[in-house]
């Protein structure tokens, strides 16, 4: 099946010689016109597609500032060239960040400067040919929008948004991604990405209910659609099934159970994720994200508060305000969003949550940093409340705990190597190789402190890790969620005595 | 009065103007165009002052460089100091009497085109040598490098090779800003050196000399990180939030 090889991990990290056209050949499945049109987009590469691409250029740098400062500003310095995980995974020199940018910078240049226009070899700018494109789809499906260029980019310059206006700008001239527009349309049609409908939905609810209360004999709730409850709870619709997903969910609903807390999920919102981001779409972004505010209103909600997910955590903190509120119609003592591990470790700050660490003694942990809710968000009223969070959650339930290394975590972290709407089998190869620096940080802790699991808060990185661990020489369920960890050692008041339990086995 | 001195301050009347209006026009798109969502790169300031201890430590510290490459940083940062204190001693050539802290400086600026030509030499060292940096290099990064340099060393040529009649220069100038034309002294190493500082200035608003002004419009380093606190909305976002929604 694989026709790639796996990096090798080192003893060191060591930069690679760049090896130019490496993975030119990775693409993912362009969208058929079923999965373009949906979202407003043309079913197939238009006509006269240079026009429309270099138009839409010209109008996205007029939208965001972001992109016109960032095309202009880059001198070429060279501090990102060996800070992108999919440049030291695959040696492409085009994934080194300002070479990815300079994939656009280079047509921007040669229609909107000056120097480009009248110097186009000088500068390095380019007319805009099938070959250019060609090589946007390719290597503009390289970029997890991550944001670690962006932390050591003297500009601040974010490829991540230069990546979003390409696919913008594909998606204009109809050569959108398959994986990305098709999940869109789903979530427009039924609610969420995996396109489960509400019976169904209702169902695997119903079954978690009855798993749990055969488990631990306390009747723990998993609420939908219930009208006038407090909290409504927006979780990556992965988390209704997929491992180790599925643990995290029952983590977030033995929480609200101990907590007493009035929660539901909705039927109509019941993803959290956005892939309107990864498209760079605002209008899509937008269009998603206003399902939350109708189901907060329908259901009349207090309060919203988001489960494990690394992009939807960035939607919501930081877009959602914008895209769906004013929240003037929820409890104003709340932030609107919050994060379920706000919550949780709230709770925990008020004494209200007791563990058993002990039930977690059968692992060692280490702690991923999802990119998306490093780089791009905060949790509590703290800058870096987002790293210390976790964490606390993770020690305040297990027993071993061992950080990765500092230049790998935190601001530094490395992306998982399947975000950003990467994510898919015809990227296998990709995200493999983008796995790399994580896994060789992941390795050093192996190694030295006998970790045996990866605990992270990010649907995507959850899905991606069980995947290319396998190849990295690990286990797929090597990958833990957070709240798994708190479900497995949280201690319900109501449950049974579990003295006579099989629990006294430690000793 | 001679061609050449008539040439050089139309020269650099010209490109005062084009500095000028070329920036002008820059920062003004900048400004007018919106950022419609809250994207600092976190964890972020989540003050206004915040924000300008951030942009502050940014400019005056290189401090995002820092992290990233030590190599980049010295010499670049090392560049950029040596040009701010070159620049400040050349003040002494436009104000009579001098001000008292250029005076102050003038020892320190005159050894400072040593460091910029090693920064220089150093940033240009890795440009070529580095095969992830040559990869990413046009032409034009050479051009500047070569143009910058250019300058130092014609400068340092004047002070410490071949001198020129600094006094008739300085009256050159004091001239030029009350738009009356005096001698240039005609010495090459002069020439060289005032034509390309007029060409620097040309291709500043056109280049990616941008970078100075664009860091301070920079979105993901001059955002409070404040998005659940604020409803943060561009103008022509604001419009949609008026049509009605499904």
């Amino acid at each position: 099946m694989a026709d790639f090889e796996t990096p090798e991990l080192k003893e060191i990290p060591i930069i690679p010689h760049v090896k130019d056209g490496s993975m030119a050949h990775s693409k993912p499945y362009v969208a058929k016109a079923e999965f373009q049109e949906p979202l407003g987009y043309p079913g197939e590469l238009v006509d006269n597609w240079e026009q429309v691409a270099v138009d839409k250029l010209g109008e996205l740098k007029g939208k965001y500032r972001s992109l016109q400062v960032f095309l202009d500003s880059c001198v070429k310095c060279g501090a990102c060239t060996d800070k992108c995980h999919y440049y030291l995974g695959t040696s492409d020199p085009k994934n080194m960040p300002v070479a990815r940018q300079d994939l656009l910078r280079k047509v921007y240049r040669r229609y909107y400067t000056f120097a480009g226009k009248y110097f186009p070899k000088l500068v390095g700018a380019e007319d805009m040919t099938k070959e250019v494109l060609d090589d946007w789809y390719s290597y503009f499906h390289q970029c997890s929008q991550c944001r670690r260029c962006s932390v050591f980019c003297p500009y601040g310059i974010d490829t991540a948004e230069i990546s979003m206006a390409a696919r913008e700008i594909m998606d204009a001239v109809g050569m959108g991604q398959k994986y990305c527009n098709e999940i869109i349309a789903k979530v427009f049609k039924i609610g969420n990405n995996l396109g489960l409908p509400e019976p169904a939905l209702a169902d695997t609810l119903e079954g978690l209910e009855e798993e749990v209360e055969e488990d631990i004999g306390v009747p723990v709730k998993f609420p939908l659609d219930v009208k006038g409850a407090d909290i409504l709870l927006v979780t990556p619709s992965a988390d209704f099934f997929a491992e180790p997903h599925v643990d995290g969910l029952i983590g977030y609903a033995k929480v609200f159970h101990e907590a007493g807390a009035s929660w539901t999920l909705s039927s109509y919102a019941s993803e959290a994720a956005n892939f309107g981001m990864f498209i760079g779409s605002y209008e899509n972004m937008r269009r998603i994200s206003r399902r939350i505010r109708k189901a907060a209103q329908e259901l009349g909600v207090k309060r919203i508060i988001f489960g494990e997910c690394g992009h939807a955590w960035r939607v919501a903190y930081a877009f959602l305000n914008t895209y769906a509120g004013p929240w003037d119609f929820l409890d104003p003592n709340y932030p609107v969003p919050q994060h379920i591990c706000e919550y949780t470790y709230d709770l925990i700050q008020e004494g209200k949550l007791k563990f058993d660490k002990s039930e977690n003694d059968h692992m060692t942990l280490t702690y991923h940093d999802s990119c998306n809710v490093a780089r791009a968000t905060r949790m509590g009223d703290k800058p870096g409340g987002q790293f210390t969070i976790p964490r606390e959650i993770i020690k305040a339930t297990c027993n071993n705990y061992y950080d990765m290394p500092a230049d790998t975590i935190g601001e530094a972290t490395f992306c998982c190597g399947g975000g950003g709407g990467l994510l898919t089998d015809d990227l296998m190869e990709l995200r493999v190789k983008g796995a790399m620096p994580r896994m060789q940080a992941y390795k050093t802790v192996v190694d030295d402190h006998g970790v045996t699991n990866l605990a992270a808060i990010c649907a995507i990185c959850k899905t991606q890790f069980a995947k290319v661990f396998p190849y990295y020489g690990y286990g797929m369920t090597d990958i833990v969620s957070v709240h798994q960890l708190v479900g497995e050692a949280i201690i319900l008041s109501d449950a049974p005595s579990d003295d006579d339990d099989d629990d006294n086995d430690d000793e | 009065m001679s061609a050449l001195s008539v040439t050089f301050a139309l020269t650099f009347y010209l490109a005062t103007a084009l500095l000028i209006f070329g920036l002008a026009r820059k920062i003004w798109q900048y400004a007018k165009t919106p950022a419609p969502l809250k994207i600092a790169t976190t964890p972020a300031p989540v003050t206004k002052s915040g924000v300008v201890v951030r942009l502050a430590q940014e400019v005056v510290l290189f401090a995002s460089l820092f992290k990233s490459n030590k190599w980049t940083w010295l010499f670049g940062w090392m560049f950029h100091v040596a040009l701010l204190l070159v620049l400040l001693r050349h003040l002494r050539y436009f104000t009579e009497p001098v001000w008292f802290w250029v005076d102050l400086i003038q020892p320190f600026g005159k050894y400072a085109a040593f460091a910029m030509v090693a920064g220089l030499a150093g940033l240009w060292a890795r440009r070529v040598l580095v095969d992830r940096v040559r990869y990413i290099s046009s032409p034009s990064d050479h051009l500047m490098l070569a143009l910058l340099m250019g300058i130092g060393l014609s400068g340092l040529a004047m002070k410490y090779v071949a001198h020129t009649d600094i006094i008739a220069v300085k009256q050159f100038f004091l001239g030029l800003m009350t738009f009356s034309i005096q001698p240039l002294p005609s010495d090459p190493a002069l020439l060289i050196h005032l034509s390309l500082v007029a060409l620097l200035m040309l291709v500043f608003p056109i280049s990616k000399l941008l970078h100075a002004p664009g860091l301070f419009f920079s979105p993901t380093r001059n955002q409070v990180d404040n998005p659940r606190e604020k409803r943060h909305l561009a103008p022509w976002a604001a419009k949609l939030d008026a049509e009605p929604t499904e």
